[in-house]
């Protein structure tokens, strides 16, 4: 876990400078912090508040005065007079490129977050003509908790941070096969209902892509009844046992469609188990649970 | 950590002895009146390192890397089924699915261009005819030779079947040779040949002279990387031994898998000693107790000589808890990749050895701080570490009377393709590619292309004959030394299709890690496929100048920082893509 928050009076400041802008944040911070902290937004994809950065996406690289190549803001740590610029056109070209090369071998339809950067950047996919290659992979289906579809993977490691020592630490799955051949897959590639998985499902939340996704939502999508504006959430407290969780509980006509915690909750990080992520048919009175 | 989870899978007797074989005692569970497991993450971080050889293990006994067999690896060592089979489908060398075939010897063929261009296809048509299992490779390192094949043995020795052959050194006898003087006169096999042929000598000179004066020597000298980056070996050195940390370790980084380069086989192969010796001097000066030879798996003669050279400096205490009766213990062992370009990258190679999958991390830290193990590291390319042995003897100023001000001493050059007398070849830095062609013979033919530096270098052309081989002279034309490569085309070869194999090569060896390259290398090599002879239209040149910009601006390591530059100079030089073609 990467939420040591330090005490105010132990902090130690650093100055950088973004976009000509001085910054002051604590040592330890990220390129990534400053910028939040100078309220600049930057795109991440493979980031997670509560992750070990990867820094394998790149959308987030800035440049760094002194480096013969961009860096990654997500990762990168701050060091006094560092001059940093998020807006540069080398920094323009390298994020649209990675979303326009995301864009062209992956199904982005439901990442709503990287569609509206590829929008600004000005991402064309279309550009690698009809015959790029692209993941090409048929969704998974093998229980009633959640779906994998591949297909929609930007292969950003969360999930696999997420089931392993960032939180879970259950190791169902791991970035297997190498180059444009990657995957994330249990051993062999076996089925989830075999594997070491016990259907937390930390790596549904941090998905970044909708490729693992709740049956439920899979469903209600299936059957063209998706509406998230339609959606209300409530905050909750898992009555399972007395750790504590925050629940939050997506309902939808009445009925609940996903459960979720907050990422900045101090009791679950985001993180669940299978209870409380999973375990709430008994809310709805009837027993086979739609 | 929560307890594994394995599937029903069982090893077989076979597969159960074979990994034990590689363990020893070295196992995470041990079954005294019950089954007792280490606790703590530790039994997973402490072990782990074994994951390799075990899977060479496995994939030996079973010809594939089964779900049995995994479990049991799994379980010995206590690594995740899951994350224990990302880092087998890594590799070349595993196979992971029980295709047909996987139970006979597998003959690898290189299909990258040296070999390409001279029988590679007929020597796999004629393979494929008599029935043997045939995996088309890149490079492997045989590039003087063509075309290439690696014999992986299915419950026997892996081979090379050109190694039957009398080995010969186009520049035997040359009494300027500074690298190669013992190359072919030295007996491989005997540590008595060596140090009648000045072995250990320089071992014994850092030893009186003391680190810090060898250090002196070493920035005095202005030795500078071999392996691609040419980052001066005496800083690195010094960072290491400044580093804070007891555990310190020495890397040689033996993985040589670039396009066209076959140097340092034939250093291994033939003057191993001097390794071993080099990198003593380098635990010494650093105060590293740790050494690790990372192989490529291609390599099996440089391996077992390697291995044997180890043993016999540890039986006469060269090496092992007193070296040479310093007091400075060092401890030297070899492993073997299995079948990854990217493993030759400095961060992929450490995340390899310690048993995860090869994908290079991030720089900074740097390896002189968090290197292997997280521990202060100083890796090094074999011919770099060769030139300690000379700079300590003759010291720097005799060793700056080659070369230029700006790249001192000499280089090693892998010559290989339309040259008369292709093979390795010494010259001080300097002399230009003419010059060194001229040298191996001449050319055959008309030269239409001259790759420099490797798959991750760039083209040249006969008009660059006159360019003096020097760090400063490739750097300001534009181009790179690499890693030594020369390889020469003429007009009769077919550099459409070299060209795109070099898109394919980058392609299969990126890890996959990033996106730029993972995607960046894809789309390049469909570009190019799709291009074949045609004249590339300007709005093509242009896609093609925005994917070598982010590949080289955002990109995590080196292969995707350079996986575009040979086709972006093809494309310049009008090598492929040009109107009059
Ligand atoms: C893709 C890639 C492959 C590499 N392969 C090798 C290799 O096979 N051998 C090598 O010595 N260096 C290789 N390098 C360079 C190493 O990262 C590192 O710089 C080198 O081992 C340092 O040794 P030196 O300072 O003696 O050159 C490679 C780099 C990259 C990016
Ligand atoms: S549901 Fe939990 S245990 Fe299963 S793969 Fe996802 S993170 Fe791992
Ligand atoms: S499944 Fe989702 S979280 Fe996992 S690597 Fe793919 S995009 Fe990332
Ligand atoms: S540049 Fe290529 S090889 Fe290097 S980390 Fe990225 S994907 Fe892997
Ligand atoms: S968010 Fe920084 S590299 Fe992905």
């Amino acid at each position: 876990m990467t939420n040591t928050m330090n005490s105010p009076e132990t902090e130690v400041a650093v100055s950088i400078s973004v976009d000509g802008q001085a910054v002051s944040v604590p040592e330890g911070s990220t390129i990534l912090d400053a910028c939040t902290a100078a309220g600049i937004d930057t795109p991440t994809i493979c980031y997670g508040p509560n992750l070990t950065p990867v820094n394998a996406c790149r959308v987030c690289v800035v440049e760094l005065e002194g480096s013969r190549t961009l860096v990654p803001s997500c990762s990168r740590e701050v060091e006094p007079d560092m001059v940093v610029q998020t807006d540069s056109d080398r920094v323009k070209h390298s994020r649209k490129m990675v979303l326009e090369f995301l864009g062209s071998g992956v199904d982005l339809s439901q990442a709503d977050d990287l569609n509206a950067w590829s929008e600004h950047y000005g991402a064309d996919p279309n550009r690698y003509g009809p015959d790029a290659e692209t993941m090409n992979e048929p969704v998974k289906i093998e229980d009633d908790l959640y779906i994998r579809d591949y297909d929609k993977c930007v292969l950003c490691y969360k999930c696999v941070s997420a089931c392993g020592d960032d939180a879970q630490h259950t190791f169902a799955i791991s970035m297997t096969g190498r180059g444009f051949g990657a995957r994330i897959a249990t051993e062999f590639d076996g089925v989830l209902p075999d594997s070491a998985c016990v259907y937390c499902g930390n790596c549904v939340a941090v998905c970044p892509t909708n490729a693992l996704q709740f049956k439920t939502e899979f469903d209600l999508r299936q059957a063209a009844n998706w509406r998230p504006e339609d959606q209300s959430v409530t905050t909750t407290i898992c009555s399972y046992c007395g750790v504590g969780c925050n629940l939050e509980l997506h309902t939808q006509d009445e009925r609940i469609v996903k459960v979720t915690s907050p990422d900045d909750h101090s009791v679950t990080w985001g993180n669940l188990c299978i209870k409380g992520r999973f375990g709430w048919q008994y809310v709805h009175g009837d027993s086979d649970g739609d | 950590m929560a307890d594994l989870h394995f599937t029903d899978a069982t090893a077989t007797s076979g597969e159960v002895e074979a990994v034990n074989l590689v363990l020893g005692d070295n196992v995470a569970v041990t079954t005294e009146t019950e089954r007792l497991v280490r606790g703590g993450t530790s039994r997973r971080k402490g072990l782990r390192h074994l994951l390799l050889p075990a899977l060479h293990a496995l994939q030996k006994e079973s010809g594939w890397i089964s779900p049995g067999g995994l479990n049991h690896v799994s379980e010995m060592l206590q690594v995740p089924p899951a994350e224990a089979y990302g880092v087998a489908s890594f590799y070349e060398m595993f196979r992971v699915d029980e295709a047909p075939g996987h139970d006979d010897d597998v003959a690898h063929v290189c299909v990258d261009p040296s070999c390409r261009i001279d029988g590679a296809d007929e020597l796999i048509a004629s393979l494929e005819a008599e029935g043997k299992h045939v995996h088309r490779s890149p490079c492997l390192g045989q590039c003087e030779r063509p075309p290439a094949v690696f014999i992986q043995g299915r419950r026997k020795a892996d081979s090379v079947p050109a190694d039957e052959e009398p080995f010969t050194l186009p520049q035997a006898g040359d009494p300027s040779l500074s690298l190669l003087k013992r190359i072919g006169v030295v007996d491989p096999m005997s540590l008595d040949s060596y140090r009648e042929h000045g072995g250990y000598d320089a071992l014994t000179k850092a030893l009186d002279m003391g680190a810090d004066a060898v250090l002196d020597e070493l920035v005095a000298s202005g030795l500078s990387g071999r392996g691609g980056a040419a980052f001066p070996t005496g800083f690195k050195w010094r960072s290491v031994r400044d580093a804070e940390g007891n555990d310190k370790h020495i890397v040689a980084n033996c993985d040589e898998s670039e396009p066209g380069t076959f140097k340092d086989r034939h250093l291994m192969e033939h003057d191993p000693f001097a390794l071993v010796e080099s990198m003593t001097i380098a635990a010494v000066t650093t105060g590293a107790t740790n050494g690790w030879i990372y192989i490529r798996g291609e390599y099996p003669l440089a391996t077992g000589r390697l291995e044997n050279a180890i043993a016999q400096a540890r039986d006469a205490g060269l090496l092992g808890d007193d070296v040479a009766g310093s007091g400075h213990a060092f401890h030297l062992e070899v492993r073997r990749g299995a079948g990854a370009y990217i493993c030759g990258e400095e961060t992929a190679l450490f995340a390899s050895l310690e048993g995860f999958r090869g994908e290079p991390r991030n720089k900074p830290p740097y390896p002189t701080t968090n290197g292997l193990f997280d521990q202060p590291t100083a890796i090094n390319n074999p011919e770099t570490l060769l030139n300690v042995l000379p700079i300590l003897l003759g010291g720097a100023d005799a060793y700056r009377a080659l070369g230029t001000e700006g790249s001192p001493g000499t280089r090693l050059f892998c010559l290989s393709g339309r040259v008369a007398n292709p093979g390795l070849y010494e010259h001080g830095f300097g002399a230009t590619l003419g010059e060194i062609i001229d040298a191996a013979g001449g050319a055959q033919g008309d030269i239409a292309a001259v790759l420099l530096g490797g798959a991750a270098g760039s083209f040249v052309t006969a008009d660059s004959l006159d360019l003096p081989l020097t760090l400063e002279a490739t750097r300001e034309a534009g181009t790179t030394l690499g890693s030594g490569v020369v390889v020469v085309f003429n007009s009769d070869d077919n550099m459409v299709d070299v060209c795109e194999r070099i898109t394919e090569f980058f392609k299969n060896e990126s890890c996959g890690q990033c996106v730029p390259c993972r995607v960046g290398a894809v789309r390049q090599h469909e570009m190019i496929v799709t291009l074949g002879t045609k004249p590339m239209a300007q709005e093509q040149r242009d896609l093609h100048e925005d994917m070598v910009q982010v590949m080289a601006d955002a990109s995590i390591c080196g292969l995707g920082h350079t996986a575009a530059s040979a086709i972006k100079s093809a494309l310049a030089l009008g090598i492929i893509g040009a109107d009059s073609q």
